[in-house]
């Protein structure tokens, strides 16, 4: 080549074309990608996923009874047939390759690879047998590999689930679904059969402060009060004073209240079930002998003027509930995954100003945000971020000098033995389980085991 | 309408799972070539308009597909009323006026939405009728829109 073309070639930004490594492919990157490719045609974009299969929480936390929520797997499924994205699976980043690798071999690095240890009380007895966090009890329920042995003992009455989020109201459902109703979704067998032994009765749902301030979303509440042969049952005091300020809130927690007023003035008993919300509990021991018998709680009450931000304050009240498994939920965190990854291990966020890490390296999604909100919160944040990184590309000019991308990741993973499952190869997986769920009546039967993932995929 | 159909198998094909009942699902009917055709004008946050067109039965999800509307992440359920990428803002007069009032799993579904109006529906949730000709409808910002420098 004419050494002058070959200058002109290396630094032109109009001649070199961007190459985006995303790791994590969650809705955070594939929605990033998507966002990616359709304003700039010349991007090449590579998404590297730790598992042989895709689309993270969707696929592994997004309840089984909640199908239509997965439909936006055919958006991004539309997005890794572009000829701009490679999906590359069963890549491990921070141990089959390092962001040093990653941020060498290409001009941007986005991190999305999301939140997926949980929070913990840090009481006395949250290691006792039969206290379980949601998150293991999720991704038993959907098929997370490593959560598929997971010791839970269901023959117990009572369950008290601590913590008021969407994620705590998908797990109490799940306990007091009728059988045949999840047998039709793409649950996993383990987890039919050991629910459908299952002797629970009640489930308590324990939250810090007063209905007002209640995590969970409507809908969730909604769908819990429908729930066949499971009553609702509140308890009265808790609402003391919500009537008189429904008037005066926003729609959507106006709407909210008027829902549990009116479901709190129309308890039944009627179903052989019943799933208790508590209000102004915080939990200060899980008690028992090796096995969970009961859990003791101080009693809330609330401080400050405005509802909203208003802190629970404990008093010298306790309560005790007796049970026999205790559910933790107050959260999902993230972890470090390569030391190059500035981290803050308090709120288990990578560290970062609206998406920028630093120079050519960005985070979106759960690890950027913290574990807070929908796939619509998550969405939104991963078009923004993808805005961010275009506008940089100019600004920055970050992508004026060749790179090699995958072409070079790919040496790496070679002389590792990683056997790399692209998008076709997800096809077969997709298509097996498919199948396989066609037999029994359920959408899909997912395949559980890593080994077992990467021989169809072969 | 051929991406509509497309979108339509690939559904079926996805998930034999039925839908929330209250839910208008996508699977309107085989193509009604015959239907009259109707205009709707959607109005970005920024001003800009979007003139299209759209049958009457169709919903105004289908319309955005149908017509590959740039609306970023427009319906992301794919109208199975989970998700509120599909919120739209109308004028007063033509929200009282349509025929179909929002169901209480609608109203849900806007709680959890972006710049939520009075007037504010789920597009997949509207059928459009011979009486919507001319409708416009405002896009509400989406939170990229608000980032994006
Ligand atoms: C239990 C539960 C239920 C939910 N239900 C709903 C719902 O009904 N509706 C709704 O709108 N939202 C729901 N959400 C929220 C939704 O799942 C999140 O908003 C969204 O998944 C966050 O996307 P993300 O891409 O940031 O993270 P994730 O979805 O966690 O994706 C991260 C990806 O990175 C991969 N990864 C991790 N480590 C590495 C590594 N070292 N190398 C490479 N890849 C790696 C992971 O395997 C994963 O695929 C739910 C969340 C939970 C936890
Ligand atoms: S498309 Fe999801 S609610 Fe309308």
């Amino acid at each position: 080549m004419h050494i002058f073309k070959f200058f002109k070639r290396l630094y032109s930004s109009s001649k070199t074309n961007p190459k985006i490594c995303i790791v994590g492919g969650g809705p955070a990157g594939f929605y990033a990608a998507q966002h990616l490719i359709k304003k700039l045609k010349n991007v090449q974009v590579d998404i590297y996923e730790k598992l042989p299969v895709p689309f993270g929480l969707v696929r592994f936390g997004v309840a089984p009874d909640h199908p239509e929520v997965k439909n936006v797997i055919n958006t991004f499924s539309k997005t890794a047939e572009s000829e701009q994205v490679n999906f590359i699976g069963n890549v491990n980043v921070g141990e089959d390759v390092s962001i040093k690798q990653l941020k060498d071999a290409y001009h941007i690095v986005l991190l999305t690879y999301g939140a997926d240890k949980s929070k913990t009380f840090g009481i006395p007895g949250e290691n006792l047998k039969n206290v379980i966090s949601a998150r293991n009890i999720v991704g038993w329920y959907n098929g997370t590999p490593w959560n598929s042995n997971l010791d839970m003992d269901l023959s117990g009455e009572s369950v008290a689930v601590l913590g008021q989020g969407n994620v705590a109201i998908d797990v109490a459902r799940i306990l007091l679904s009728p059988i045949d109703e999840l047998s039709k979704t793409d649950i996993t067998q383990h987890a039919l059969e050991k629910l459908s032994n299952s002797k629970i009765k009640k489930v308590y749902l324990i939250g810090r402060r007063g209905p007002l301030q209640a995590a969970f979303t409507i809908k969730e509440l909604r769908e819990m009060l429908k729930l066949k042969n499971c009553n609702t049952v509140w308890r009265k005091d808790d609402f003391s004073g919500v009537s008189e300020l429904v008037s005066s809130l926003a729609r959507p927690k106006k709407r909210i209240s008027e829902l549990m007023l009116n479901s709190l003035n129309q308890m039944g008993t009627s179903g052989s079930k019943t799933f208790y919300p508590i209000f102004f509990r915080s939990p200060l021991e899980i008690l028992g002998d090796q096995v969970v018998e009961k859990i003791l709680l101080g009693v809330n009450r609330l401080e400050g003027t405005d509802f909203l931000s208003s802190k629970a304050v404990m008093t010298e009240k306790r309560e005790e509930i007796p049970c026999n498994l205790v559910i933790t939920s107050i959260g999902y965190k993230s972890h470090q995954i390569d030391k190059d990854i500035p981290f803050d291990n308090s709120k288990g966020v990578a560290i970062n100003e609206n998406s920028k890490i630093e120079k050519g390296f960005y985070t979106s999604g759960w690890l950027a945000t913290g574990p807070t909100g929908v796939i619509l919160t998550t969405m939104g944040n991963a078009f923004g971020t993808a805005n961010l990184i275009l506008n940089d590309i100019e600004k920055e000019g970050l992508a004026v000098t060749l790179k090699p991308g995958f072409e070079e990741i790919e040496k790496i993973l070679k002389v590792k033995n990683t056997q790399l499952v692209l998008w076709k190869d997800w096809l077969k997986i997709d298509k097996y389980e498919k199948l396989k769920g066609k037999h029994v009546g359920k959408p899909r039967e997912k395949i559980i085991d890593v080994q077992e993932m990467l021989k169809v995929a072969s | 309408m051929a991406l509509n159909n497309i979108l339509r198998n690939t559904l079926q094909g996805f998930s034999k799972i039925s839908y929330k009942s209250s839910a208008r699902v996508f699977s309107t009917s085989i193509p009604q070539l015959n239907k009259k055709e109707v205009e709707i004008t959607f109005v970005r946050a920024s001003g800009e308009r979007i003139k299209t067109k759209g049958k009457v039965g169709d919903s105004l999800l289908d319309v955005v597909v149908n017509n590959d509307v740039d609306l970023d992440g427009f319906g992301a359920c794919e109208g199975t009323l989970t998700c509120s990428t599909c919120h739209l803002i109308f004028s007063k007069k033509v929200f009282d006026s349509l025929p179909e009032k929002a169901t209480d799993e609608e109203l849900d579904m806007l709680d959890l939405a972006y710049e939520l109006k009075d007037t504010s529906r789920l597009g997949c949730q509207i059928i459009l009728s011979e009486k919507l000709d001319g409708l416009e409808v405002k896009v509400p910002a989406t939170i990229n829109d608000q980032r994006s420098s």
